[in-house]
C-alpha cells in the first residue's frame, strides 16, 4: 500500500509533472464533453480538419507577432467556415471538401514554416509538449476550457436538440445558425486549448474516443456526458503516470489508454458489447 | 535559364521528380473514385494508420513497405469489424482507429527515439529518400497503374451500381478489396513523397477538381491524372529551390488549381452559378410578362 | 409561458425560391390557410414540396415574395413557438441516445427557461401528450426500439406537448401500418377541431379526402389550392402528376353487359394497387397500352393466369 502511494507521489514531486497532470485533466474534460456532440452529430472528422488547419494560423501569428493561440483559432475557424461555404456552392461531397481545405491549409502552414524557420518547434505543434507546459499556458487553457465547458453545459439541451433534429429546432425558434457557429467556435477553441498538451493529431482522438466509448455504454445523453468525462479524466491521469514510468510520450499514452477502454467497452458493453451478446445467446 | 534547369543536373532530383510525378498520377486516378464514393477520409485514415508499421519496420530494419502494409491492413480490418458490430457512425470509427494507430506509432517511437525520424514519416522527405525506397515506391505505383488501366471500367460500374455490376458477372467483392489494396499501396508510396499528414490532399484534391470540370467519368479520370502528375512534377521541381517542403508545395499547388476550378469552372464554378441564377430570374420575369 | 394564438394562419405570398446552384425550385407560389384546417400538400418528387416546407420554416429565403404565419414574418413566428414540425422517418438518427420521453420533452423547450430545466407543468404536458397518442407505456424506451408507427406517434406527441398551432408533417404515413394510419388521422382531426392548422405532405392520395379538408397541388408552382372537394379532381391530379400517375378505369362494357356506363376510376401515385373486380385483376392504363402493343408485361401475365384459373 505504501509502495503504491510512493508510486503516485514520486512524479508529483516535480513541478512540471504537476502542471502536466493538471493540463491533461483540463484538456481531457473539455474534449470529452465535446466529443459527445461530435460523435452524435457526425462531425468527428470536422475535428480532424480544424486541428490540421491551425498550423498556418500559428505560423502566420508568429510572423505578425500576435499571440499564437489567436492565430490558431482563426485558422481553425476559417477551415470550418470555408468547408461550409464550398459545400453550399459546389457539387462536391463534404468529406472531400474538408480533405481539400485542411490539407491545403496544412501545406500552406508547412511551407511558410520551413521558409520562416520560427523558434516554435514543429514537433510541439504536431505532437504536443505537455511536459513543457508553463503556468501561463495552464491559465490560458484553463480559461478556454472553463468558457467552453460553461457554454456547453448550460446550453446542452439546445445543442442536443440541434444535433438530433435540426429542422424541429428551427421550427420552435432556436437560433440554429448561431448554434452551428457557436459549436464551430467552441470546437476551434477546444482544439487550440488542447494543442500544447497533445498536438494537432492526437487531439482528434481526444475529441472522439470518450464520446464513442460512452455511446456504446448508454442510451441516455446525460449519462453519456458523465461517462465520457469520467473516462477522459481517468485516462488522462493514468496516462500521465504511466508515461512517466515508461518514459514514453504522454499524449500518445493517454490516447492508447482511451483506445484500451474503447476495446473493453466494445467487448463488454451491457447491451451492445460483442462478447456480452455471445454470452447471452449461449445462455438462452 | 541555366538556373532553371539546374535541378535536372542532379541525379537525386531527377529520380525524386520522376517518382513524385508517377505517384501523383496514380494517386490522382484513385482520387476519382474516392471522392465520388465519399471515402476521402478513409484515405486520410489509412495514411495515419500506417505510421506504426513504418516505425516498426525501421526499428527492426525490415523493408518499410511490409510494415506499412501490415498496419494499414490491420487498421482497415478493425474499422470494418467495429462498423459491423456497433451502431457508431462511420466517421467516428475512422477517426478513432486512425488516431489510435497513430498514437501507437508515436508511443513506439518515443520508447526508442533514436531509430526513426518521425518527422520524415509525418512530413515526407522525397529529396532525401534512399534509392532503395524510391525503387519500392516506383514499383508500387507501376503495378497499381497497370492494374487500374485494366480494371478502371469495372471499378466504375462496381462503385456506381453494385447490384448491376453483380448481375453482369463482375466480382464486386474482389474489386472492392482490390481497390482498397491499391489505395493502401499508393498511400504507402505517397507517404514518402508528401508525408502522412498530406497524403489526403494527393488522393482527394485532383479528383475533386476534375469533378468540377467534367461530366464523364473517363474524362474526369484523365483530367484528374493530369492535374495530379503536373502538380507533383512542378512541386518537386520548385522544392529544389526552396530546400525541401516538397509535400507542402505539391499540395499547395493542387489546392490553388482547385480554387481556380471552384471559381471559374465553366459549368459548376461559382461564376457560372451566379450567372445561372441571373438567367433563371430573367427567364421567370419574361415568362411572367408573357403570361400577362 | 404558453402563448396561445387562437387564430393560426398561414399565408404564402407569391414566393420564388432559387438555390445557390441556380436551380429555381418553386416560383410564384401563393396560397393561404386559416385555423382549424388539415391541408394536404400534393406533388411528385421534385415538385418543390420540401422547398415549400423549408421556406415556411425559414431555412431558405425566397428571392421574391413572403411567407406569413399568423400575421407575422417567419422568424418572428418561429420565436413565438407556434410552429411545429414532424420530420420524415429517414431524416432521423434512430440510434441517438434519447428516450421517448426525452424526445417529447424537446417539445417543451420553447416553454422553458434559459437552462431548459423542466418544471412540473412541462412534465405534465409530456405525460398528457404521450397518453394522447397511446405511447405512455413506451416512455422509457430508446427511440430506435419502436416500430414505424410508434415512432411517428412519438413525434406527433412532441408537437402536441409543444402546443404548436401550425404543424408541418412530412410524409406521416410512410412505413406505418393501416391501424396506426387511422389512429394518426383521428388524432389529426382532433387537433384540427382544437383550432390548429396542419400542412401534410403526402403521397397517400387515397386518404386525402378522408381527413384533409383542404388541398394544395404543387408542381414547382401552385396549380390549384382550396377545399379538397373542389380541388381534388381527376383533372387537377392529372395536371399535378403529368404522366406519373397510374390510372385504372373500371366500368362500362369492359366489365358488365348492362347499360350502366358509370365507371370506377382508381388513381394512385407511388405504389400500384391490386384492383380486383369480381375475381378479375384489373390492369392499369399503362399496362393496357403495353399489352395491346403485344409486349410481355408482368400485369398482363397475372390477368391471364387468373383468367385461366377461372
Amino acid at each position: 500500500m505504501a509502495e503504491l502511494f510512493e508510486y503516485l507521489t514520486e512524479p508529483m514531486q516535480y513541478a512540471f509533472m504537476q502542471r502536466a497532470l493538471l493540463m491533461a485533466i483540463l484538456v481531457g474534460l473539455v474534449c470529452a464533453v465535446f466529443s459527445c456532440f461530435l460523435v452524435l452529430k457526425g462531425w468527428s472528422l470536422m475535428g480532424d480538419a480544424v486541428s490540421h488547419a491551425v498550423l498556418p494560423g500559428i505560423v502566420i501569428a508568429y510572423i505578425l507577432a500576435i499571440p499564437l493561440s489567436i492565430g490558431a483559432f482563426i485558422g481553425g475557424l476559417f477551415c470550418a467556415v470555408a468547408t461550409g461555404y464550398v459545400k453550399d456552392n459546389s457539387r462536391l461531397k463534404e468529406d472531400a471538401i474538408m480533405g481539400i481545405i485542411f490539407s491545403g491549409m496544412f501545406a500552406l502552414g508547412l511551407v511558410i514554416y520551413l521558409k520562416v524557420q520560427p523558434e516554435i518547434h514543429l514537433d510541439h505543434i504536431l505532437f504536443g509538449n505537455i511536459l513543457g507546459v508553463q503556468a501561463a499556458d495552464l491559465w490560458e487553457t484553463g480559461i478556454i476550457c472553463a468558457a467552453t465547458l460553461g457554454l456547453i453545459v448550460v446550453r446542452r439541451h439546445d445543442l442536443l436538440l440541434y444535433c438530433f433534429d435540426q429542422a424541429y429546432a428551427r421550427a420552435i425558434g432556436l437560433p440554429v445558425k448561431l448554434i452551428h457557429y457557436a459549436l464551430l467556435v467552441a470546437l476551434s477553441l477546444t482544439i487550440v486549448a488542447s494543442l500544447k498538451a497533445v498536438g494537432v493529431i492526437l487531439v482528434i482522438a481526444m475529441l472522439i474516443a470518450p464520446g464513442a466509448i460512452a455511446y456504446l455504454l448508454t442510451n441516455r445523453f446525460s449519462h453519456m456526458l458523465l461517462i465520457s468525462s469520467v473516462v477522459a479524466v481517468g485516462s488522462s491521469v493514468a496516462g500521465v503516470f504511466v508515461s512517466f514510468y515508461l518514459d514514453a510520450d504522454t499524449g500518445a499514452t493517454i490516447i492508447l489508454i482511451q483506445t484500451f477502454i474503447f476495446i473493453l467497452a466494445f467487448l463488454f458493453a451491457p447491451t451492445s458489447g460483442i462478447l456480452r451478446k455471445k454470452i447471452v445467446s449461449q445462455n438462452s | 535559364m541555366d538556373e532553371l534547369l539546374l535541378p535536372f543536373q542532379y541525379d537525386y532530383m531527377n529520380k525524386a521528380i520522376f517518382a513524385a510525378t508517377f505517384i501523383g498520377a496514380v494517386c490522382a486516378m484513385l482520387s476519382s473514385y474516392l471522392m465520388l464514393k465519399g471515402w476521402s477520409l478513409i484515405g486520410d485514415a489509412l495514411s495515419h494508420s500506417i505510421v506504426p508499421g513504418v516505425a516498426a519496420a525501421y526499428m527492426i530494419g525490415a523493408p518499410y513497405v511490409f510494415g506499412a502494409f501490415f498496419s494499414g491492413l490491420l487498421a482497415s480490418a478493425s474499422m470494418g469489424f467495429i462498423k459491423a458490430k456497433t451502431k457508431l457512425r462511420e466517421d467516428a470509427i475512422i477517426g478513432l482507429i486512425f488516431t489510435s494507430f497513430f498514437a501507437l506509432g508515436l508511443f513506439m517511437v518515443s520508447l526508442s527515439p533514436t531509430s526513426v525520424n518521425v518527422k520524415n514519416i509525418v512530413l515526407g522527405n522525397i529529396l532525401g529518400v534512399s534509392d532503395e525506397d524510391i525503387f519500392q515506391m516506383v514499383l508500387i505505383a507501376g503495378i497499381s497503374f497497370f492494374i487500374l488501366i485494366f480494371t478502371w471500367k469495372d471499378l466504375m460500374v462496381t462503385f456506381f451500381d453494385e447490384s448491376h455490376a453483380k448481375t453482369i458477372g463482375i466480382n464486386t467483392k474482389f474489386l472492392t478489396i482490390l481497390f482498397f489494396t491499391l489505395l493502401s499501396a499508393c498511400t504507402i508510396a505517397a507517404l514518402q513523397t508528401v508525408g502522412a499528414l498530406l497524403v489526403i490532399g494527393l488522393i482527394v484534391t485532383p479528383g475533386a477538381t476534375a469533378y468540377l470540370l467534367c461530366d464523364r467519368f473517363g474524362q474526369l479520370m484523365i483530367v484528374s491524372t493530369l492535374i495530379g502528375s503536373i502538380t507533383c512534377f512542378f512541386g518537386a521541381y520548385i522544392s529544389f529551390f526552396l530546400d525541401g517542403a516538397t509535400g507542402g508545395i505539391i499540395i499547395l499547388l493542387q489546392t490553388i488549381v482547385f480554387i481556380i476550378a471552384f471559381i471559374f469552372a465553366p459549368k459548376y464554378g461559382l461564376v457560372a452559378a451566379k450567372r445561372k441564377i441571373k438567367q433563371a430570374s430573367e427567364l421567370l420575369r419574361k415568362t411572367r410578362e408573357g403570361a400577362v | 409561458m404558453a402563448k396561445f394564438i387562437y387564430n393560426p394562419s398561414l399565408e404564402v405570398n407569391d414566393i420564388t425560391v432559387t438555390y445557390n446552384n441556380g436551380h429555381t425550385a418553386i416560383y410564384d407560389a401563393s396560397f393561404s390557410l386559416s385555423a382549424g384546417t388539415i391541408c394536404a400538400l400534393v406533388g411528385v418528387n421534385g415538385s418543390g414540396k420540401s422547398t415549400l416546407f423549408k421556406s415556411i420554416m425559414g431555412f431558405v429565403k425566397p428571392v421574391k415574395g413572403s411567407v406569413t404565419l399568423s400575421g407575422m414574418p417567419v422568424l418572428t413566428a418561429l420565436k413565438q413557438n407556434i410552429v411545429s414540425y414532424v420530420p420524415q422517418a429517414e431524416d432521423v438518427d434512430w440510434n441517438f441516445p434519447v428516450l421517448v420521453e426525452d424526445v417529447v420533452m424537446m417539445g417543451r423547450f420553447g416553454h422553458m427557461n434559459f437552462m431548459r430545466i423542466p418544471k412540473k407543468k412541462d412534465k405534465l404536458a409530456v405525460r398528457d401528450a404521450l397518453e394522447k397518442v397511446g405511447m405512455t407505456e413506451y416512455s422509457r424506451r430508446q427511440i430506435g426500439e419502436l416500430s414505424g408507427g410508434q415512432k411517428k406517434r412519438v413525434f406527433l406527441a412532441r408537437s402536441i406537448a409543444q402546443e404548436g398551432q401550425i404543424i408541418l408533417l412530412d410524409e406521416p404515413f410512410t412505413g406505418v401500418d393501416v391501424q396506426t394510419e387511422l389512429a394518426i388521422m383521428k388524432l389529426l382531426k382532433q387537433m384540427r377541431d382544437e383550432g390548429r392548422l396542419m400542412l401534410v405532405a403526402t403521397h397517400n392520395l387515397g386518404s386525402i379526402p378522408d381527413f384533409c379538408d383542404h388541398t394544395v397541388m404543387l408542381n414547382r408552382t401552385i396549380l390549384d389550392a382550396g377545399k379538397t372537394a373542389d380541388v381534388f379532381t381527376p383533372e387537377n391530379l392529372e395536371k399535378t402528376f403529368g404522366g406519373v400517375l397510374r390510372h385504372f378505369t373500371l366500368g362500362g362494357d369492359e366489365l358488365h353487359d348492362d347499360d350502366d356506363t358509370r365507371s370506377v376510376r382508381v388513381i394512385t401515385d407511388d405504389e400500384r394497387p391490386l384492383v380486383l373486380y369480381g375475381n378479375k385483376t384489373q390492369k392499369s392504363a399503362a399496362a393496357k397500352k403495353s399489352s395491346t402493343a403485344n409486349k410481355p408485361d408482368a400485369d398482363a401475365k397475372i390477368t391471364t393466369s387468373k383468367a385461366e384459373a377461372k
